[in-house]
């Protein structure tokens, strides 16, 4: 049954108005320029100050003082960040940690996602939201739980002692191997999961067909699956290492004073020193670090919600 | 297909690597019922930290506050994450398309600290000239979370969009529809199933975010992640544990709901052929 509205000339405008298409595509446009893209701007703005003592902490650039308009740029920051090793070991110990962590990610998440996309088809959603379901729960709250399993009386030295392997607690917290697990722990789900959604797509004929002319599983996987799961492992690794070169939360957790990683010396130089024009200078350095990593990961992810349409 | 040794090898490792991502959780809710306060030692059974949570204030209202701010924060996202997708699945030669879609894949991997920064410094500078906001606080983390949760909503309608069969819209546009109507009467009820699973997304993501929220949040506004990141710095805290399990028994829950009702729809589905 249909009832019949007549639209009166008003709501007649107002329907017209909201589905037009620039409306659609100008609302979620002005708010990430205005809540994402600007304040990358005002970053580089501040970056190029210097601080002082006053709410906000920094020198405005533009001055208009007697009709003179003075344009007041310090690269102080940058060059700063370039005289102190601290800078750059933090910079190379973050790109190292988030590497390594990367490829033991993809060592453990390839093989978890071949053998999902390989399971039975009523299997795979549950093995799908049994990997999922942790990076629902909470992110701090698992990076917490490794502290009461790495610390000196926690339970994986506990356990060994009592085994008898070790007679004294090894140091395993406030130390690199333990960020170094904390990361591969709380991100390997962002490993498996496009590594899977590439791998359940592979047409499993050109398996067949490669065993079929005599080809061994194994070289099959080397020239076949490997391959053509390279847009997969590039967009998990590209989920792993770029948020772990920024992480916090990790090292600051389980990380001990010789753990020197940039989202912490960022952290610090904002919130404990106040110096908003040097912690903004870290984060566009570490911008420009990442840049290449975040157009490779924009290229696939652009082609993955844009194919079919 | 060939069972080969490859095969096996990757189903123990499947079977390994979930043990890794179960057991630590599995260790928190256990030691949650420990009566002593200390990790390594079993005292034997006992709820008393769940006591000392549920009387705990801080953390109470720390709680209402993120649960409100999630529900504001995963409300519109899925409304300005909709309509990104809609630009980017849709709308193949609309000038600007690039650049929004550049701006909608970046927080997806953006580390949160330059996130947080670049919006603090934002706030910071609308507040010096345009007088808002006065006070930083659920206000703000509200907008810094919504920017960041629209990506993930805007990935999870995309791939839905992709798979909707377009010549049914066309056919109600045909018979008279407004394109408005065909949207609420057609597109909706379709892509429905992913703006429910895109909004519980935005949900937890808003529910568990620290660094972002610290950054632009004001005194007024402590969200349930900086309660819990002030308190597990000091080291391992029982009532913390406690917090953990209620946390991953309530997401366990929501998700086994969610993965019964696939089920039952998948079913449904196969049973009616021409469907």
């Amino acid at each position: 049954m249909r009832r019949k509205l007549l639209p009166t000339p008003l709501t007649e405008r107002v329907r017209a108005v909201l589905f037009n298409r620039r409306v659609v595509f100008g609302i979620p446009f002005l708010w990430l320029l205005l809540f994402f893209l600007l304040p990358f701007a005002l970053v580089l703005k501040i970056s190029l100050t210097s601080a002082v003592m006053a709410i906000p902490p920094y020198e405005p650039v533009f001055r208009w003082v007697d009709n003179t308009l003075s344009v007041v740029v310090n690269i102080g920051n940058y060059l700063f960040l370039l005289s102190d090793s601290l800078y750059i070991a933090a910079y190379w110990g973050s790109v190292k940690t988030a590497f390594l962590a990367t490829v033991v990610c993809l060592l453990i998440g390839y093989p978890m996602a071949y053998a999902m996309a390989r399971a039975p088809k009523h299997w795979q959603l549950v093995l799908l939201l049994m990997v999922m379901l942790p990076s629902w729960t909470s992110f701090l709250i698992r990076v917490y739980a490794w502290m009461g399993i790495l610390g000196n009386q926690g339970l994986l030295n506990s356990f060994l002692m009592w085994l008898g392997l070790i007679d004294q607690p090894l140091k395993m917290l406030n130390t690199n191997f333990a960020v170094v697990l904390g990361i591969v722990y709380a991100y390997l789900p962002f490993m498996v999961l496009p590594i899977y959604t590439n791998l359940v797509k592979l047409d499993v004929r050109l398996l067949e067909a490669a065993s079929d002319l005599g080809c061994r599983s194994l070289t099959t996987f080397w020239a076949i699956t490997l391959p053509l799961s390279k847009a997969g492992i590039l967009a998990g690794s590209m989920l792993v290492f770029i948020p772990a070169v920024g992480e916090f939360v990790i090292p600051e957790l389980l990380g001990g004073p010789d753990t020197l990683m940039i989202g912490k010396v960022l952290w610090e130089e904002f919130f404990n020193n106040r110096d908003w024009p040097v912690a903004s200078a870290l984060a566009i350095v570490m911008l420009l670090l990442l840049l290449v990593p975040i157009v490779l990961f924009h290229r696939f992810q652009a082609r993955e919600m844009e194919k079919h349409g | 297909m060939v069972r080969s040794r490859s095969f096996s090898f990757s189903k123990v490792m499947l079977v390994l690597g979930l043990l890794f991502l179960y057991l630590p959780m599995f260790v928190l809710i256990v030691y949650s019922f420990n009566a002593s306060r200390l990790v390594s030692v079993w005292a034997g059974f006992s709820t008393q930290w769940y006591g000392e949570l549920f009387r705990d204030e801080q953390i109470l209202s720390a709680v209402w506050m993120s649960l409100r701010i999630a529900f504001y924060s995963a409300s519109m996202a899925v409304c300005l994450g909709t309509l990104c997708a809609f630009v980017i699945t849709r709308f193949k030669k609309m000038r600007g398309r690039t650049l929004l879609s550049s701006m909608i894949t970046a927080p997806l991997v953006m580390p949160e600290v330059i996130t947080g920064l670049s919006l603090l410094l934002l706030f910071v500078q609308m507040a010096q000239t345009i007088g808002w906001p006065v006070d930083r606080g659920m206000a703000t983390i509200w907008i810094a979370h919504t920017t960041f949760c629209s990506a993930y909503v805007a990935v999870v309608v995309s791939a839905r969009l992709q798979e909707v069969d377009r010549s049914i819209e066309e056919a109600a546009m045909d018979l008279g529809c407004t394109p408005l109507k065909t949207f609420f009467v057609i597109t909706l009820p379709v892509i429905a199933p992913a703006l429910v699973s895109g909004w519980l997304l935005a949900f937890t993501l808003s529910l568990d975010d620290l660094v972002i929220a610290s950054f632009v949040s004001g005194p007024g506004a402590t969200t349930l992640p900086m309660v819990v990141f002030s308190s597990v710095r000091m080291g391992v805290s029982p009532k913390i544990n406690a917090l953990a399990t209620l946390i991953i028994v309530a997401v366990s829950l929501i998700a086994f709901i969610a993965w019964y009702l696939m089920r039952r729809a998948e079913r449904k589905r196969l049973q009616t052929p021409d469907a």
